[in-house]
Formats: structure tokens, sequence, C-alpha cells
């Protein structure tokens, strides 16, 4: 642009690079190149200089590509996509889905006989996350209800397992069925009232709601333990303990009763496993319930909720269902969660945890069950392993959300409709 | 005994009346239109009938076979003095006000179309027309889940229902396209189909020709009346094309300014000064003379 018509493509190129590379500079220099250092200011311009190479690297790729055909072609694929983000699945489905489906499910199985204990526990979160998300998905990606508040729920079945021990004596697999229950309960008495209402109000009344309930277990010291927490026991597999020593009277360690050595990751092997099961359940339901009666309510109300209550779908229930549904798998997640720690306490709860499940449904593409499986494997293993930038995570995470809304403003994967098969389908 | 009457019906928003003691009713198997200038409250009274604006005052109420329906009750009223000493009448109330709404119309019987058209969008057309069967599927989870032999059957008879109608409105093609591309031709055609689909014994559609070439219009009220004659299915339309109002309906109710001014058969009407006036915006008196 700067260049005279009879400019070569490839200086002209250069030259407008050098351009964008000295107006970041420019705008950086101020921002990021002055550093407070005690009480003087000093200059340091690595960051700005950084920024203004990585700007010129890019814009010259752009450009040099934009100059001939295989390149323009890559910079289509990498364009925001444009369009609905849905389409109808192909009739039939995906034919080797029912190879790839059954061979995934095993290496889930074998997987973690190959890890060490850290990245053990690194996958459980992440498996944990895939929970909460998928519980999350169904309230704001089928039903389209924003829920800021779902780390209440989670909260809730936490608490459930950890002061379940402590004062009724609750066993792991008791907690379970208890906290969904508790957790649905929950999201019932909330939902109720404001479900009826316009959907903002909902935002704003969960968003208080997870804080209520953070604030509650932080405040009610006699009860929860407030700031100090509460232990969680371990999980048993028939009264087998995955402790050093049983720690009930009559149980039995499970590595004395196999006559195996004990293991410390043994605990986290049976977790994984329960939660691999449940994660697999979860999957599966989800997909059936889209092609059930309630999961199409539950779409159509999204789509437009005056059609629906015109056809005769009470609303108020519908929406109910779908945030019970979420809370009740939330709850699940929170008895993983408390037992996967051995200890809950309210600092796990925060809202940022709501906003990171909300970011795993909406960067999955919202009703996609895929991609919020991939969104949550992404968001909680792609930290752990750059720990070295740990104190960026927040802003590597805004930054890959606002590149999202841009490039993929739908999420990662295109809703598929399905398809159906009718017979006679001509006029 | 009328299918609908509808008894001094006024609807007030904030200072607008924008109904004014409006009164009419519907034959059973009868196609009924409703006319009146932009404005004069055609829509709201739609509204009111399927339950989307509860009525300021007046009375609504469908008789379908001997089934007596007050669509206004079902929408959950205020509490009054009375229903604290009359427990039955309270219950009646609380319980209209917790679980009743727009819904409950819709159960009774009364289905309807939008004056701008509402699909889900981004769901496929059989899938609408599945919604739209919702209330008489088999919506037990567990049965759905497991896929028992139960589920499927009523899964099956959903899909036969569904792909009926299609054909009905000449949209079997579409069957498996989404709702959001359909040509709006098409688009007005399947949102009657999905309305026919909970099987209704009133179904209300607010200027179903709007937007149609003639050769549509012409295939609209060919539709209209086989949803009459073979459906059985009483019909109550809001239409501005005049020739279509005239061709198909067996009863006008006339709308101006919320009022109603004139009632009767297409002939009546025709020849009302009235109704001339309230189209051709000439003063009451030219009307009269
Ligand atoms: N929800 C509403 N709030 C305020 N005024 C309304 C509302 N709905 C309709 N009105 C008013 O009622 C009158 C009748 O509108 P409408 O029933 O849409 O007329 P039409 O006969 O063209 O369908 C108009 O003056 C309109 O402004
Ligand atoms: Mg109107």
């Amino acid at each position: 642009m700067l260049g005279t018509a009879h400019d070569n493509p490839k200086v002209a190129a250069l030259k407008e690079a050098l351009l964008s590379a000295a107006i970041t500079f420019l705008v950086m220099a101020p921002i990021s190149g002055i550093v407070l250092k005690g009480y003087a200011f000093e200059a340091d311009f690595t960051v700005p200089v950084y920024a203004a190479l990585i700007v010129f690297v890019l814009r010259l790729a752009i450009l040099l590509l934009e100059q001939n055909e295989t390149g323009r072609k890559i910079l289509v694929r990498l364009s925001p996509s444009k369009g609905g983000g849905v389409t109808v699945a192909k009739p039939g489905g995906v034919p080797w889905l029912r190879f790839i489906l059954p061979l995934l499910f095993i290496a889930g199985l074998v997987l973690p006989f190959f890890l060490g204990k850290y990245w053990l526990t690194v996958v459980i979160l992440a498996m944990i996350y895939v929970l909460l998300g998928l519980g999350l998905n169904i309230v704001v990606g089928l039903a389209g209800l924003l829920d800021l508040g779902f780390v209440a729920f989670y909260a809730v079945g936490a608490y459930m397992f950890a002061l379940g021990s402590q004062y009724w004596g609750l066993g792991f697999w008791t907690a379970l069925p208890l906290a969904a229950a508790t957790a649905a309960l929950f999201g019932g008495m909330l939902g109720f009232p404001v479900l009826r209402m316009h959907g903002d109000y909902l935002a704003i009344v969960t968003l208080g709601f997870g804080e209520i309930i953070r604030l509650v277990l932080n405040n009610w010291t006699s009860f929860t333990g407030g700031p100090n927490g509460v232990s969680a026991p371990n999980p048993t597999l028939f009264n087998l303990e995955f402790s050093r020593s049983a720690k009930i009277e009559g149980n039995i360690p499970f590595h004395e009763f196999f006559g195996i050595p004990y293991d410390s990751s043994l605990k986290y092997l049976f977790i994984y496993m329960v939660l691999f099961l449940v994660v697999c359940a979860m999957i599966y339901f989800v997909n059936r319930l889209r092609l059930m009666p309630m999961g199409r309510a539950w779409e159509a109300l999204r789509e437009d909720e005056i059609a629906c209550r015109s056809m005769g779908i009470n609303h108020v229930t519908v929406k109910l269902s779908a945030f019970m549904m979420g809370a009740m798998t939330g709850g699940i997640g929170g008895v993983f969660f408390a037992a996967y720690q051995g200890f809950v306490n309210p600092s796990s709860f925060t809202f940022f945890e709501s906003a990171l499940i909300l970011a795993i449904v909406v960067l999955g593409g919202m009703g996609s069950v895929v991609g919020v499986i991939i969104a949550a494997l992404v968001l909680t293993i792609l930290p752990e392993a750059l720990r070295d930038f740990a104190d960026y995570r927040v802003l590597i995470f805004g930054i890959l959300m606002v590149v999202m809304m841009i490039w993929k403003p739908r999420g990662l994967i295109r809703i598929h409709r399905p398809y159906f098969r009718v017979k006679g389908g001509k006029a | 005994m009328s299918l609908l009457r509808v008894n001094n019906l006024s609807m007030r928003f904030g200072g607008i009346l924008a109904l004014n003691q409006v009164s009419f009713e519907v034959q059973p198997g009868s196609i009924s239109a409703l006319i009146g200038p932009n404005g004069a409250g055609k829509t709201t009274v739609f509204n009111c009938v399927t339950g989307f604006y509860k009525a300021t005052e007046g009375h609504i109420d469908l008789d379908d076979n001997g089934r007596h329906t007050d669509l206004v009750k079902v929408l959950g009223e205020r509490f009054r003095v009375g229903d604290f000493f009359n427990p039955k009448a309270f219950g009646d109330r609380l319980y209209y006000k917790a679980l009743g709404g727009s819904h409950r119309v819709a159960q009774a019987g009364v289905a309807r179309t939008f004056q701008n058209i509402r699909l889900f969008r981004e769901m496929t057309v059989l899938e609408n027309l599945l919604v739209a069967q919702h209330n008489q599927l088999d919506r037990n989870i567990i049965h759905g889940v497991l896929n028992t032999r139960r589920y499927r059957r009523s899964e099956k008879q959903a899909l036969e229902t569904a792909m009926h109608w299609l054909e009905i409105v000449d949209l079997g093609p579409d069957a498996n396209r989404l709702a959001g591309e359909l040509p709006y031709g098409h688009q007005r055609r399947l949102e009657i189909a999905r309305s026919m689909c909970t099987s209704p014994c009133l179904i209300c559609l607010d200027e179903p020709a709007a937007g149609l070439n003639p050769r549509e219009t012409g295939e609209l009220s060919r539709l209209i009346r086989t949803l009459r004659d073979e459906h059985k299915v009483t019909v109550l339309l809001i239409e501005h094309d005049m020739g279509l109002v005239m061709e198909i309906s067996e009863h006008i109710v006339v709308l101006d300014y919320g009022q109603v001014i004139a009632a009767g058969d297409p002939k009546t009407i025709e020849a009302d000064p009235k109704v001339l006036a309230a189209y051709l915006g000439t003063e009451e008196e030219e009307g009269h003379e």
C-alpha cells in the first residue's frame, strides 16, 4: 500500500508488514514498555519488540500467502467460518463410528495403566470437567438457559459426600445417588420460581446462588468447617478400602485382599475407572436424549419459547427438567472431586470455576457433545502441560475466547441434526 | 353450540385500549375470518384467545364436543377475596397459577400460527413436527434411554403422523432439511402442518397468505379447505387478502380500533358501509349517506 504501482509485490508486502510492526511497537511501547520499578519508571522494550516481531512475521506470511493460489486456499480454510453452525447428519450416519467408539472405550480403560500418578490425577480432573461440561451443556447448550452458578451444584455434591461421611457415615456409593438427588433438588427449588421469567433473570439469580452457596459453606463454620474445609473419605469397592490400612472396623484394604503391594495411585486408578464409566454413560445418555421427546423439547425451547408454548409444551417444567438434569450431573461431578481430593473447601467453588465450565460449553460448540469433551480436555490438560506459563493462564484463556469468538463463533464442532429415514419420502 | 365464545373481551396496554368489549362466536366446522385495518387489534384477539396475553376483562370459552374449557381461567388468575373462604376455588386458582399458562390453551385444542413465522429454524422439518406432538408421545426418560418397544412404537407413530402432514402440505422432499433453510412459502405451510400435528379442534391462522404469490395463495386456500373438510378442524383466520377471505370464509368479523364493527357472512360484510368506511378511511358520515 505504501509502494508505488511498479513495486515488486513481494517488496510491497515487506513494506506493509514493516508498517504494521511499527504501529504495533508504537501502540505497545507505552503500554508494556514502561515498567514501574520502586518509585521510578524504567524503559524496557523487550515485550513491545517481541509483539512487533510477531505481528511482522504474521502479517508478512498472510500477505505472501495471498499472492499465490495454494496460499489463498490455506487462508480460506483458516478464515472465520461463515453461515450457520448447524447441518443435517448424513443418512446412515458415520460408517466408521462403530469401530472407532469401541476402540476409544478400550483405550480409555487401559490408559491409566500407562500414566504416572501425577498425570493420572490430571486426567481425572479433566474427566471431572468433561462430566461438568456435559451437565452444563444440557442447561446452556440444549435448553438455552444461561447458568452462571453451575459450580453451586458441584459444591453441593462435593460437600454432600464430605459432610455426609463425617456426620452420617455415608460411603462413596451411597453418596453418589444421594448427591445427585440433593443437587437436583436444589436445582429444582432454585429453578421453579425463576424459570417462568425472562432468560436474563436466570443468569443473575444463578450467579447469586453460586456465591450464596460458597459463602454459606465458608461462614457456617460449625457445620461445614468453614475455610478449613472437611476431609472426604476414600472410596471403597465392596468394602475394600484404598488406603494402606483399613479405616473402618471390619474392612480390608484392597492391596491386602489381592495380595499386591500397596500403591498410593490405586485409589486414583479406581476413581478413574468409575469416573470413566460414569462419563461414558453420560455421553450415551445425552446422545439418546437429543433423539427423545424431552431433548427435542429442550432444543425447541431454545429455538423459540413462544412457538413451544403454542404447541402445548409447558415451558416451565421442560426447562426445569433440563435445569435439574444439569444440576444432578454437577452433583455427581462434585462427589468425584471430593473423593479425588480427599478434602474439600469453599475455595474450590469460586465463580472462576463456573466461568471455566461455561467456557468449555461455549468453546465446544453449544450442544455438541464431542465439542464439549474436546474443549474440556484441552482447557484442563493444557494448563497442566504449560505449567511454566501459569502466570499467564487467565490471559491466554481470555485470548483463546476472543479468538474463538471471531474464528468460530459457533464453537469447535458443528452441530448435526439427526436424519430420519422415512419410507415414501416423496410427495 | 358454538366452539369458541369470546365475550366482552377487553385488553389494555398501559394507556392504549387495544380491544374494547369484543364479542364474537365461532361455529364448529366453520371457516371464520377476522379482518380489519392494520392496528385494529386482530393479532391481539388471537393472543388473548391462545393465551399469550391475559385479557384485562372478558370471557373466552371453548366447547369441543361437550368438553368445556375456560381459556381465561387456565392461564392462572389473581386471587379474589372470596377465594379465601372457599377452599375449592382457592385450590383451583393456586393450581392454575402454578401450573397454568398458554400451554394449557394449546392442550385444550387451540393451535395457532404466527404473523411472523416462528419455526424452530435450526431443527429439521421433521423435528419441528415431532416437537408439536410432544404431549402425545411416550416421554418417559427410562423408556427412551432403554429404547423399549413402547417407546419405539410411539416414536414411529409420531414420525408417520409427521410424514402424513408433510405430504398434505406438499413438503415431503424437504423432510430432512433445516426449517430455516426453506423458502418463505414452504415455511408458511410447514407452520400450518406443525400446528395441525398437535391435533387441535380449532386452528388460528394469523395472516397465512402474507408474502405469498398468487399461485401460492391459491394453494393455501385449497389447503385451508382441506383442513376443514377432511381433517374436521375449525379454522379462524386473520387475513388482508380480501379475495381469499371472501372466497373461503363463511363468517366474517370486522374489527376497527379494537371494536367489532360488523359481523356476518361475506355478502353482508361486502355490502356494509361501515366496513367500507373503515377500510377506505372515509368519514363515518359519508358511509351513512
Ligand atoms: N404487547 C403490546 N404492548 C403494547 N401495545 C400493543 C401490544 N400488542 C399490540 N399492541 C397495540 O394494540 C394495537 C393492535 O395491535 P395488533 O393486534 O397487532 O393489530 P393488527 O390488527 O394489525 O394485528 C396496536 O395499537 C398495537 O400498538
Ligand atoms: Mg397483526
